[in-house]
């Protein structure tokens, strides 16, 4: 069997894989990585978007082997070590951007990578159309897109905190 | 000095407890939990909508690497069939057909994904190979595809001891009154549609863990259930005939419900009855397209109503034909969707004086339909609200006035309907004006116009509507053919040192119950939410429960749990009296502080608490240690929330496509706990309403072929789908139960699909288009603009 070797929220990790397995089974079933979700396996709902090199990437549909020497982070690595939320997570929870939490994961990681590629920064319009590759079922994404308006401009420095931006 | 606390009770916005492990990837999903030696299932689903199976080979599939075991219905033949919880009696007064349910089909198929054969093996990606190499003789049959085949003469039987394929024949009202009322009529309204089925797609795909102790004999299954002590007494009573005490049923977090995950599955049966086969842990986990072709799918239904009026437009009678697709199988609530969840509902907010409905409930070869997003009240109001539109255009009447004209007077409840259910409370004038001031109803034209300067055509709608939930007095669905009673328990636990833990037996799977019961708590006893637990989807944990559908979390749950918080308040003061040498009845208590009445003296529920746990200054005698206490709650009634919708539309002519650009929501949901929460549950019912107006479909082909089985063909709402949403309650307190709630959990999916469509024919008045069918696709629209048959 094939073997690949990634670094995975700052661990390097080597693992057996079947030529077949996807990204996300081996996060979910070999590394324990269970935040990363399944909601389609057809590339339509995002609920398995991770950053690979930085990158806004569905994990359900990127086999494993493609991730030889690549920089995984999914959503257990997105907040600091000691615990302090990115701002993304702490926007989609002061906005209730969030109720049964399964596209969560995916959404958050899709909204950093769409706000950090547009620092000039993004209409509330522009988000939704940023979000076509994510699906939420629970909250009609009203309250996902205020959050990620208010995330972009601590993102970017423009506002220092949160409770600011949302003056 | 003392800091005042923010305040954390009934009415504040309090962030979301459980947001944390859910943001941090920390939430505990079915299939996020792995058991030790745990086995993998596929199931094998019939491709076919109908079929005999004359043979099932399985050897080249045992022979498959890592294959444990592969069981098709012969192996199941000590295990009853999936049981239905609810029935319904004809016309007659016979019960209505109900044929068995087998948890793997035994000699047919009838419906593309009726499981057939169960394989086990060492890895899911094993299961699945050699579920793929099992070789079925199927006879492929003709297939009852929709309701109008299914009735047509010589149908295919989808159950052979069921030939007319109808499931029952019901009614409700008073057919002499409308027949009555309609021969003296000023105006005859007719309107005919069909309320088009939907997924429920639950982002979270449907997942079971069964577990077996030998040792101890006890049975867990880990699934994804709104429900887990139904299950466990639908799953032990009558498949698995195991006792309570030997099956432990945990629903963890569970990635939205919206009724899908109400259904004991057959899922759920196989991967417990298989971890005792086998003495391993087996896991099976839906992918999407296998949640398309075997959860239940919702709503579904055909119908023909007519609407009396008098000269000055007052309603004088209702009478509604509808047929009620079950699919292949009566799935666990799904023949009191169509009569108790609908036909009740028929009188909305109107003083319509005489109602006569019929209905037919048709078994079809498709998938099993169940409760979604509002059960039978999305198709009653979207049938009145569009009901209401088509009458106002026909007799001349403003729509608006209309329903003014009509509506029950504020000072007329207690009101009796004439289809079973009396209102407790409500103020539809008050919800209307406001919901016409908020969107700026006056002003419409002008904004019409200004698009119609942009080459776009704009339209309005408004929804009047009303919906039954809370459910229920269980004597009342009892006598109305409820299998179960539906009461809800709560168990109050306040340790030594006075923080508490709640056990409920409502279930959360997006409505953020640790937050808001947590936020009960604080109120009630004063206690910091931060030292709340709120404990659920546990039958090893909670006591019992009838679980979370039909917007009963807050109005049956949460005034359980507030009967419990009474107990533990009359306990602490006794408690209190004893150790502050006083009468019982001269302790006041207020937000977890206990007080002799006009005196200093008090002593805070922690002290209390510490008294009850280390009795050593305590009336023992008379009471006995510890602070935890539980109540049943049954309900008195259903509650009534209700309200006003208004969307606003526009469309592109050269494409057909229809926008959302504003949607108003005013809902009165009666007290409201946490303001934020209400607001997300509307938001997300409203774009669930919205979906089915505009986008989603499930269809089948005339062989009962699934056409929309992925995500890729079933049009899902995106984020640039939607519009914001603007949500506002009006408060009247639902007066019969303690905390004066009535539930927001399925308002938005009940108000909005009329409310949508009536805006969507308005945009497109000038074409003399007088209804639209669900969903109004581009195709549609641009056909009627452009003049050419769809």
């Amino acid at each position: 069997m094939p073997q690949v070797t990634l670094t995975v929220n700052g661990q390097t990790h080597s693992v057996e894989v079947e030529g077949r397995t996807l990204l996300v089974e081996l996060l979910r079933e070999k590394l324990r990585l269970t935040g990363t979700h399944v909601g389609c396996d057809t590339s339509q709902c995002g609920a398995c978007v991770v950053h690979i090199n930085g990158e806004s990437v569905k994990s359900c549909t990127t086999l494993a082997v493609m991730c030889q020497g690549a920089q995984v982070t999914t959503i257990e690595g997105l907040a600091k070590p000691d615990g302090t939320l990115h701002p993304m997570q702490e926007a989609f929870r002061e906005y209730h951007a969030l109720q049964c939490g399964f596209c969560t994961p995916g959404m958050v990681m899709s909204a950093v990578d769409l706000v950090a590629k547009n620092p000039q920064g993004l209409s509330e319009q522009e988000i939704r159309e940023g979000l076509e590759g994510n699906l939420c079922r629970c909250t009609g994404y009203h309250n996902i897109v205020k959050a990620i308006a208010a995330a972009q401009d601590v993102m970017h420095g423009r506002r220092e905190t949160l409770a600011a931006a949302a003056e | 000095m003392n800091v005042m606390a923010p305040f954390e009770g009934i009415g504040a916005s309090v962030k979301r407890k459980e947001d944390f492990r859910f943001l941090s990837g920390r939430g505990q999903y079915t299939d996020d939990i792995n058991r030790p030696g745990q086995l993998h299932a596929a199931i094998l689903r019939s491709p076919h909508a109908h079929a005999r199976i004359n043979g099932i080979d399985l050897a080249a599939a045992k022979a498959m690497p890592g294959v444990a075991a592969i069981y098709t219905s012969d192996d199941l033949k000590a295990i009853g069939g999936l049981p239905c919880g609810w029935q319904i009696h004809n016309k007659d007064g016979s019960p209505m057909a109900e044929p068995k349910h087998p948890v793997l089909a035994e000699g047919k198929v009838r419906h593309v994904g009726d499981p057939v054969a169960v394989v086990i093996a060492d890895t899911k990606q094993r299961a699945r190979d050699a579920a793929e190499a099992i070789a079925v003789d199927y006879e492929v049959l003709p297939a009852a595809a929709t309701m109008t085949q299914a009735q047509a003469p010589g149908a295919p039987a989808v159950h052979d001891d069921v030939p007319s394929n109808l499931c029952y024949d019901w009614h409700i009202g008073d057919k002499a009154a409308v027949d009555a009322a309609f021969a003296r009529a000023a105006h005859r309204v007719v309107f005919e549609t069909t309320n088009n089925r939907l997924v429920p797609n639950a982002m979270e795909p449907r997942s079971a863990i069964g577990d077996y102790d030998p040792t101890t004999g006890e049975h867990t299954l880990y699934t994804t259930s709104q429900n887990p002590h139904v299950i466990r007494l639908l799953m032990g009573a009558f498949v698995l005939q195991l006792p309570e005490a030997k099956l432990r049923v945990v629903a963890p977090d569970v990635g939205g419900g919206f009724g899908s995950k109400i259904y004991h599955y057959a899922e759920e049966a196989i991967v417990t009855w298989a971890a005792h086969k086998l003495h391993r842990p087996v896991k099976w986990t839906a992918d999407r397209t296998e949640a398309f072709m075997s959860d239940a799918h919702g709503r579904d239904h055909i119908s023909r109503a007519e609407l009396a009026l008098d000269a000055e437009g007052r309603f004088l009678a209702l009478r509604v034909h509808t047929q009620a697709n079950m699919g292949a199988y009566l799935s666990t609530f799904a023949p009191c969707v169509p009569t108790y969840l609908y036909a009740t509902l028929l009188a909305g907010v109107y003083t319509t004086p005489a109602i006569y409905a019929e209905v037919k409930a048709v078994f079809t070869n498709t998938v099993p339909v169940d409760a979604y997003r509002g059960a039978g009240r999305p198709e009653a109001t979207y049938l009145l609200e569009r009901l209401v539109d088509v009458a106002a255009q026909q007799t001349g009447f403003d729509r608006v006035e209309l329903r003014r004209k009509n509506f029950i007077p504020t000072d007329a409840f207690p009101y009796q309907t004439p289809v079973a259910l009396q209102y407790d409370s409500g103020n539809y004038f008050a919800t209307l004006d406001q919901a016409l001031e908020a969107s700026g109803w006056a002003g419409f034209e002008a904004r019409r116009a200004e698009a119609k300067a942009r080459g776009r055509l704009r339209g309005i709608g408004v929804s009047t509507y009303l919906e039954a939930c809370g459910i229920a007095p269980s004597a009342v669905v009892g006598s109305l053919g409820a299998r179960a009673g539906l009461y809800e328990v709560g168990t109050i636990r306040v340790h030594p040192t006075g923080s508490v833990t709640v056990l409920t037996g409502a279930h959360s799977h997006g409505q953020g119950h640790e937050t808001t019961f947590a936020q009960l708590v604080a109120d009630k006893l004063g206690v910091p939410i931060a030292n709340v637990d709120v404990v659920h989807g546990d039958t090893a944990k909670v006591p019992f429960g009838m679980g979370t559908y039909g917007s009963r979390s807050l109005a049956v749950g949460g005034s359980a749990m507030d009967k419990a918080m009474d107990k533990i308040i009359a306990k602490g003061k006794k408690i209190a009296a004893h150790l502050m040498e006083a009468s019982v009845e001269d302790i006041e208590f207020e937000r977890g502080v206990f007080r002799v009445a006009g005196t200093d003296k008090q002593k805070a529920l922690a002290e209390i608490s510490l008294a009850a746990y280390v009795p050593h200054n305590y009336p023992i005698e008379e009471l006995e240690p510890g602070l935890e206490e539980t109540a049943f709650y049954d309900p008195k009634n259903f509650t009534y929330p209700g309200g006003c919708h208004i969307a606003e539309v526009e469309i592109e002519p050269e494409t057909g496509k229809v926008s959302l650009v504003n949607f108003t929501a005013v809902d009165d949901v009666g007290r409201v706990i946490n303001p934020m929460i209400v607001e997300g549950q509307v938001q997300g019912g409203v774009a669930q309403g919205v979906g089915q107006a505009l986008l989603e479909q499930c269809v089948y082909d005339a062989d009962g072929q699934l056409m929309s089985g992925s995500m890729m063909d079933y049009t899902m709402p995106r984020a640039d789908d939607l519009a914001p949403v603007s949500v506002a309650t009006h408060t009247t307190l639902c007066t019969h139960n303690p905390l004066g709630v009535k539930g927001c959990g399925e308002v938005g999916a009940i108000g909005s699909p009329p409310a949508v469509m009536n805006a969507v024919v308005d945009a497109l008045k000038d074409y003399g288009v007088t209804h639209i069918e669900m969903p109004a696709t581009p195709p549609k629209i641009w056909s009627i603009i452009h003049g050419k048959a769809a």
